[in-house]
């Protein structure tokens, strides 16, 4: 095997074994751990971090970050739920628009997709750093979505747009089927796609990039409008499930997506990484919040825990990095 | 003879290996006081690694590092640096954005009794250093602000004012001016009396006459020879660094010229802030089929913004016409040079050329990744089928495909990059500094390459800094100074005196 696939494997397998030890812990330790509803309850519970996540991997990879989508999530949902419950009133012409669970549906994913182009826009054509430009866009989406809601939630969305968050089809609930088509449609993205790898040589060397000819702008345009839509997908999931669209919805998400990403072992500095690794980083979460809850483990302390995993993770990087560099 | 007891450094049994790479394979060296030894070896020979190991950037595997007879071992670089072992390293590492006296004592800046930075000091200090390295610019000038051979001045400055008993300069003339170059050989002279010990990398072989006194060669990991300079001929150390016969001088065949194919008029370029108005400054140029141009100029002269220029990076502040093939173009990015055919091939690897993190194939497939597509998705079997003959054609010594690049050597990732524009079938090659930080044998395999794409009728525009190299190369040699074009030569008038003295600033002032 070359070094480069090698180092790779090893660090998939690192994630992998200190899962499966995981796993193995918490199957000694509670016995309401290993049975099939506590498996799609995990599965359920991370499909909107995942969400979230996959476009964080795709940004982390293009060597940005994006702190506005746990606010765009909040967003696309309030925006999907409002014009469902609502519709949306256009004075000028006289009209109450109306609009079907799939057209709000779209509204949603399109909020979601728009605010996150509006971020790649900011970040090159007018130069913002990600850190910045996100942040900005993070405010604008929370304050958007106050407005938009008044503060109150949007309850009472009608069953069939309950189906997203709590329906299933062949019994495997709609949310892990969504989850699992996304990633599915981003291994394949980044791996086989020319964007994909297009992704990788902007975040690994953006100069050499754009001297290659790629289309270094258009790139990054594309991964924020990405990873704004699948924030829009999480709202929906979020919306859905609760039946209501909260104004504070996916507060701190972006953290939690961003912990997932890099203790999945992509690189904050870009080029380095992948989306498995991405599902890895989930699946060690939510494995570790639903066994630290099995366990009557304080909340207060899952939060301490989480923290510590993630520094584990990323040290764990660093040091095998030292050895494969220089 | 120097005897035993001059010896100050003496390293034995280095062994340092890599994933994949045994870099050290039990290296002795001696460095004595007041004697510059010249360390000579291809790229990947392990020169840079032994001199990390020696400054404490990393520990050796195993082996001694004997300082004045005691053994010593460093856990990091200022370790090294309190026992008196200085260095420069082949690239630099100044903090763009501290001030010149800021950089120089980075880590030791002299104190007020409040523990505060003793400004004063500093920038006296600083100034009494500069004044030696006979570089004009004021303490406290930003880093960012200075030319790279001025950064590069900075950097030395940085090392001599250490007072280190051992000094490690690794190809610190790389970027300097002929002027600095006399001045940094001055300093050395000036160490070298008052018992400072120097080991001293470097490519060229026209400098060791004037600074060395030893040579140690390496291969391979090994040392294959140690000598006095007076011992040794010119061809016994290139046969030794390349443990073969190696054919001295390169022979370039006839060139066969075509049509015109790309064409420059005026080509200007304004400076972005302080600094000279105009970077490149109404330089015209044309190029024909199966032709090899030669840009000379001396750091700082316009070479790489003129070919930067011409490759569509500039498009905002540039003016000029171009065209390629009798057609005017307007590149208003890389893309649609390359689309045009150009290629460039950029001075500065790691930073411009090359996607560290990626395989060989990723980087040598980066700009032709559509031709390997296989229903719209990229196969890798199809992109390894498309590539291995170019990373073949161009001998690139890799173990697989899937190799990193940064695992290659110097003169294998420039392969790798030649490589990469040969596969989007250029018709114009655009080569900055093609040799940089190149052993002589992977220089000789580079020349040769231009060689035969320009007999394949690609038209070529080679810029360097070194002059022996131009001439060898040029069907005709274009000068740029300050900016400014101030000679053409054809192969038969480009005689050393000339293409130098067009290149110089203030002699260039008077002729023009």
């Amino acid at each position: 095997m070359s070094a480069s696939k090698s180092a790779a494997f090893f660090a998939r397998f690192r994630s992998l074994l200190a899962l499966a030890l995981m796993v193995l812990a918490l199957c000694l330790l509670s016995d309401r751990f290993l049975t099939p509803d506590n498996g799609w309850n995990i599965l359920r519970q991370i499909s909107v971090n995942l969400c979230l996540s996959i476009g964080m991997t795709l940004v982390i990879l293009s060597g940005g970050i994006d702190l506005s989508v746990g606010a765009i999530l909040a967003l696309s949902g309030a925006i999907a739920a409002g014009l469902l419950k609502h519709g949306i009133a256009l004075p000028a012409f006289d009209v109450l628009l109306q609009f079907t669970t799939a057209g709000a549906i779209v509204a949603g994913l399109f909020v979601g997709a728009g605010l996150g182009w509006c971020n790649g826009v900011a970040i090159t054509r007018f130069q913002l750093p990600p850190f910045v430009a996100t942040l900005g866009m993070f405010s604008i989406a929370r304050g958007l979505t106050m407005l938009w809601t008044g503060g109150f939630p949007i309850t009472g969305l009608g069953s069939s747009f309950g189906e997203i968050g709590t329906g299933t089809f062949l019994s495997v609930p709609m949310p892990v089927w969504i989850m699992s088509v996304l990633v599915a449609i981003f291994v394949l993205v980044t791996r086989r796609l020319r964007f994909g790898r297009h992704l990788y040589a902007v975040g690994g060397n953006e100069r050499a990039a754009r001297l290659t000819g790629l289309h270094v702008n258009r790139i990054k345009i594309a991964v924020y409008t990405l990873a704004g839509a699948l924030a829009g997908v999480a709202g929906l999931i979020v919306t859905s499930r609760l039946d209501s669209a909260q104004p504070n919805a996916g507060l701190g998400y972006e953290l939690d997506s961003i912990a997932a990403v890099v203790i999945g072992g992509t690189s904050l500095s870009g080029g380095r990484g992948s989306v498995t690794g991405t599902v890895l980083g989930c699946l060690i979460i939510g494995v570790l919040n639903n066994g630290l809850f099995l366990l009557n483990v304080s909340p207060f302390w899952q939060q301490v825990i989480k923290g510590v995993v993630i520094l584990l993770a990323v040290a764990i990087d660093k040091m095998n990095a030292r050895g494969r560099d220089s | 003879m120097p005897t035993a007891s001059d010896i100050v450094l003496e390293a034995a049994g280095i062994e340092k290996s890599f994933p994949g790479v045994r870099a050290l394979d039990g290296v002795a060296l001696r460095v004595r006081a007041g004697r510059l030894v010249a360390l000579l070896g291809e790229n990947g020979a392990g020169k840079s690694t032994l001199m990390n190991i020696l400054s404490g950037v990393y520990p050796p595997d195993a082996g001694t590092i004997r300082l004045d007879g005691r053994e010593v071992r460093f856990a990091n670089p200022r370790e090294a640096q309190a026992l008196g072992i200085g260095i420069v390293h082949q690239e630099l590492n100044l903090v763009r954005y501290l001030s010149v006296a800021e950089n120089i004592f980075l880590g030791r800046e002299p104190l007020t009794v409040t523990g505060l930075i003793d400004y004063r000091k500093l920038h006296a200090d600083t100034a009494a250093v500069l004044k030696r390295l006979d570089l004009a610019v004021a303490p406290g000038t930003l880093v960012a602000d200075l030319r790279v051979g001025q950064q590069q001045v900075v950097e030395i400055a940085r090392a001599v004012s250490a007072e280190a008993r051992v000094l490690i300069l690794d190809e610190p003339t790389s970027s300097l001016s002929a002027h600095e170059v006399e001045v940094l050989f001055g300093v050395i002279a000036e160490l070298k009396s008052r018992g400072v010990a120097i080991i001293y990398i470097t490519h060229k072989f026209e400098e060791l006459a004037r600074v060395c006194d030893d040579v140690t060669i390496m291969r391979d990991g090994r040392v294959v020879g140690e000598a006095l300079l007076t011992e040794l001929t010119r061809d016994a150390i290139v046969r030794q660094m390349a443990g073969r016969e190696a054919k001295e001088v390169f022979q370039k065949s006839p060139a066969v010229l075509g049509s015109e194919i790309l064409r420059a008029d005026e080509i200007t370029l304004p400076g972005e802030g302080a600094g000279r108005p105009f970077l490149v400054e109404k330089v015209s140029l044309s190029l024909r089929r199966g032709e090899v141009l030669g840009v000379f100029g001396l750091v700082g002269a316009g070479r790489t913004e003129l070919l930067e220029t011409l490759f569509g990076l500039h498009p905002e502040r540039s003016t000029g016409r171009v065209s390629v093939n009798g057609q005017a173009v307007n590149f208003t990015s890389p893309r649609d040079a390359i689309a045009a055919g150009l290629a460039l091939a950029p001075e500065d690897r790691k930073r411009d050329g090359l996607v560290l993190p990626m395989s060989v194939a990723a980087n040598a497939s980066l700009a032709s990744l559509d031709r390997t597509l296989r229903g719209g998705l990229v196969s890798e079997s199809r992109e390894a089928a498309y590539i291995t003959p170019y990373i073949e054609r161009f001998r690139v010594k890799t173990p697989s495909l899937h190799q990193l690049i940064v695992n290659l050597s110097g003169g294998n990732q420039q392969k790798v990059i030649l490589a990469k524009w040969l596969a989007t079938s250029p018709k114009i090659l655009l080569l900055d500094e093609p040799t940089r930080g190149i052993d002589v044998n992977a220089k000789r395999e580079i020349y040769a390459f231009i060689d035969e794409l320009a007999r394949a009728g690609l038209g070529l525009v080679v810029v360097s800094s070194e002059l022996p190299e131009i001439l060898a190369l040029s069907d005709r040699v274009m000068v740029l100074c300050e900016g400014r074009k101030t000679a053409e030569f054809s192969r038969a008038d480009a005689t050393p005196e000339r293409v130098l003295h067009a290149a110089l600033p203030d002699l260039a002032a008077i002729v023009s």
